[in-house]
């Protein structure tokens, strides 16, 4: 039974996209069924290895797997290489920004983003002004989500450049495929992603602080065991090799931060932080956090540890500022920007409210500050009373929502018990900034609505992941 | 290696070994009670004190029942004691320390855990019993064999034996606390047949009876049990062989770190405890002073490495 040829099409396409020719070969060939016990055998494997997340409200011990689909999403060469040129531009620009904002403010002064969005916003930090981290390297680890309308159209939705999340199920999503399909790999020329977290590691090692002499010594630090992507922390610490730090395992001592070892104290020298802001350090942020270091800014400061990402980077990929990134990528860059932005309505702008409340059932609405896909609506597919809901949350607090268009995204098959069905995606590529260069690795995480028609992709609202190739050239 | 770590790797495989420990122990109490017609109270009772669950028993319970001891220490979540609570705390323990095991070591007892979980899901069945227990019994043994056959015998393998091992004595210690009083000469007792069921439950209790043969080539004896669980350096659950293992693990500890600690000190005053005595000198000592002198050392050098190694501060 072979793919029909809607389901692997671009909107108003009608046959099978290239770089899946040699997939729908082989999906052909192939039973249902023993794909069907296949994608039965992945989630065995998923379980067995403990590749789960919890989910929050639910009772502690509660853990979920994140449903994996076996059909892999493929791009091809030439498409990618066009999307990493955009992604690294603005990867670039959001560096630049983060310099900027917290030294000279350029761009505020040339009246290219508004000044109150700056200064009111929750994500600037004031503890980062005048503050550069080696190497001016602020978003070392970027996680941008991008969509696709057609053959080289992309938009980006978000830059997620605080701590992205979700890199671990691109690699085990890839170890499993080659387990499972290993046939699949020699018939096409399938990019590699598993040198991420070598690459990491080094990516960490360039921004030693300028106190550290010798090989610097790196730590991964998790909030610990019930944080829902808890997982990720520990095999990421686990490939590079370093050590997974909790709060309570560091101390400020002689201004530096140790860890306790079982030979005594030791200084780390690069902290790639998995914790908020909020919690890093109970002296400068939230007094009461339990999860951080109290003192670490002060170390911070006086140059003799690396923060990744640098404390303060939200403010960079805020919804609110996210409007404003073609302006930011062409000041920083002086070049066009290469990726979209999904046009939006900023509903502080009274005109923009205006537009948002008569047409709400057609846009997409988000809070400014929130993130995972809560407190979101999709105006499409809400009802009628939740669209009144909305409507009165909007009116009490316009400047907290955006409003963007739905878009008419590209779909990509996912494997049902009755075949091939189309689903809408997204992908999440992951970019490593170094002193001295940009490492996007070749594909990414793509996140896929499971449910007929839905534009959801979140793992929190009962979305899935898949494999992502990235063809050879 | 972090602090945290070490800890995990300790208390992961004192974890382990108790599971294991506490599921012998209910196979021996399953099985006096079927060779017996009445009175097994008592039995439960020991099995009860043997996992040092008997004060917790008695505070939610107000008989002492077969069904309702094997509930309590297999299956209910308010017991620290039970296999559940303790293999929850295992895998607990294996998540924090991920980064100190080998991708096998994890799967075995995440797969442990799992299947551990589902199988003590729903009440026990009687019938079902003897394979739960062995199943218990595997699932620990499968974690051992993975980590012999693909740890690094580093610093993180030596943590894990001190774990194993200060359990496993504790637990054989245990035994003999509760029935230190039938290894007692006594001429009223001497070849009943009420000895030989106790004397055969205390050797199943640490999968023994069947090495007892081999060691002594003799029927059951008081003095020669006692000789086995506490002197006998080729026995694996004995006191002695428990602190050879200790003592070296430390030893290597003390090697790669270039630094010696009072756990040291300690351990290695244990072992000369044990080591070069007739059992004949222990009961003139006293059995039952011996045995609690031993269980309050054992607990003190679990506390001496925790601050030797910075466990926890």
């Amino acid at each position: 039974m072979g793919v029909g040829a809607s389901t692997i099409t671009d909107p108003g396409e009608a046959a099978c996209r290239a770089p899946y020719e040699t997939v729908n070969e082989w999906f052909g060939d192939e039973d249902l069924n023993r794909l069907n016990a296949k994608a039965v055998e992945a989630e065995t494997i998923f379980r067995r290895t403990g590749i789960t997340f919890n989910v929050y409200g639910e009772k502690a011990a509660a853990e979920r797997l994140i449903p994996f689909d076996i059909i892999p999403r493929i791009i091809a060469a030439q498409e990618w290489n066009r999307l990493a040129r955009g992604i690294e531009q603005r990867v670039r620009a959001i560096n630049a920004f983060l310099h900027d904002i917290y030294h000279r403010q350029e761009i505020l002064k040339a009246g290219r983003v508004p000044q109150h969005l700056i200064a009111q916003n929750v994500a600037f930090e004031p503890s980062m002004i005048g503050m550069s981290p080696p190497g001016n390297v602020y978003t070392h680890i970027v996680g941008t989500d991008i969509v696709r309308t057609g053959p080289n159209d992309f938009y980006v939705l978000e830059d997620n450049a605080r701590t992205p999340s979700g890199v671990s199920y691109m690699l085990e999503n890839r170890e499993t495929m080659m387990q499972m399909f290993p046939e699949l790999f020699s018939r096409n020329k399938v990019r590699s992603v598993s040198d991420y977290p070598r690459l990491l590691r080094r990516s960490l090692a360039s921004v030693a602080p300028p106190g550290c002499d010798g090989k610097p010594t790196v730590g991964v630090l998790t909030p610990g065991i019930f944080n829902s992507a808890f997982f990720e922390h520990s095999f990421l610490a686990d490939q590079m090799g370093v050590e997974l730090v909790e709060g309570h395992d560091l101390r400020v001592m002689d201004g530096k931060v140790k860890m306790r070892t079982t030979k005594g104290y030791k200084t780390l020298d690069v902290i790639y932080r998995r914790i908020d802001d909020d919690y890093l350090d109970p002296l400068t942020f939230q007094p009461k956090s339990m999860l951080g270091v109290p003192g670490i800014m002060d170390v911070y400061r006086a140059g003799n540890i690396t923060i990744a990402n640098a404390p303060g980077t939200g403010i960079a990929d805020d919804k609110a500022i996210y409007s404003y990134m073609p302006e930011i990528v062409e000041f920083y860059t002086g070049e066009s920007a290469i990726l979209k932005n999904v046009p939006t309505w900023r509903c502080s702008e009274a005109d923009s409210l205006q537009y948002v409340l008569e047409h709400l059932s057609e846009l997409v609405v988000k809070e400014v500050h929130g993130s995972g896909g809560y407190g979101m609506l999709v105006g499409p597919a809400a009802s009628k009373k939740e669209l009144t809901a909305f409507e009165a949350k909007l009116r009490a607090k316009p400047s907290n929502y955006i409003a963007q268009p739905t878009l008419a995204l590209s779909t990509v098959p996912i494997l049902t018990k009755k075949g091939l069905a189309p689903r809408h995606v997204d992908l999440r590529p992951f970019v490593l900034v170094s002193k001295d260069k940009i490492d996007i690795i070749p594909g990414g995480l793509t996140r896929v609505a499971l449910k007929k028609g839905s534009l959801v992709v979140n793992s929190s609202q009962g979305g899935g992941t898949k494999d992502t190739w990235v063809l050879e050239e | 290696m972090l602090g945290k770590t070490a800890n995990g790797l300790f208390w992961l495989f004192r974890n382990i070994e108790r599971s294991e420990n506490t599921a012998r122990m209910l196979d021996t109490g399953l099985r006096i009670a079927l060779t017996r017609s009445s009175g097994d109270e008592e039995e439960w009772v020991s099995v009860l004190a043997t996992a040092g669950a008997l004060r917790s028993f008695k505070e939610s319970h107000s008989a002492v029942t077969g069904a309702a001891v094997i509930d309590f220490l297999l299956r209910d979540k308010t017991n620290s004691a039970s296999v559940i609570s303790v293999m929850q705390s295992a895998r607990n323990n294996a998540r924090t320390v991920r980064t100190a095991l080998t991708r096998e070591v994890w799967e075995t007892v995440n797969e442990a855990w799992m299947e551990l979980e589902a199988a003590l899901k729903p009440a026990i069945k009687q019938r079902e019993l003897p394979a739960l227990l062995e199943s218990i019994r595997q699932q620990s043994a499968r974690i051992r064999g993975a980590l012999h056959g693909t740890m690094l015998r580093n610093d993180m393998y030596n943590f894990c034996r001190l774990g194993t091992f200060i359990e496993r004595a504790d637990a054989t210690a245990r035994i003999l606390d509760v029935k230190y009083y039938v290894l007692l000469p006594s001429v009223s007792y001497v070849g009943s047949s009420l000895d030989n069921v106790q004397w055969e439950s205390i050797l199943r209790s640490v999968s023994a009876h069947r090495s007892y043969r081999w060691a002594y080539d003799d029927d059951y004896q008081a003095s020669t049990i006692a000789d086995f669980l506490i002197l006998n350096s080729r026995m694996p659950r004995s006191l002695a062989f428990c602190y050879n293992k200790i003592t070296s693990n430390l030893g290597y500890l003390e090697g790669d770190y270039g630094a010696r600690h009072p756990c040291h000190e300690h351990a290695e005053a244990i072992l000369a405890r044990l080591k070069g005595k007739d059992v004949e000198e222990i009961f003139d000592q006293g059995l039952h002073q011996f045995i609690q002198d031993f269980v309050r050392d054992n607990n003190r050098l679990g506390l001496l490495i925790d601050e030797a190694y910075r466990f926890n501060s």
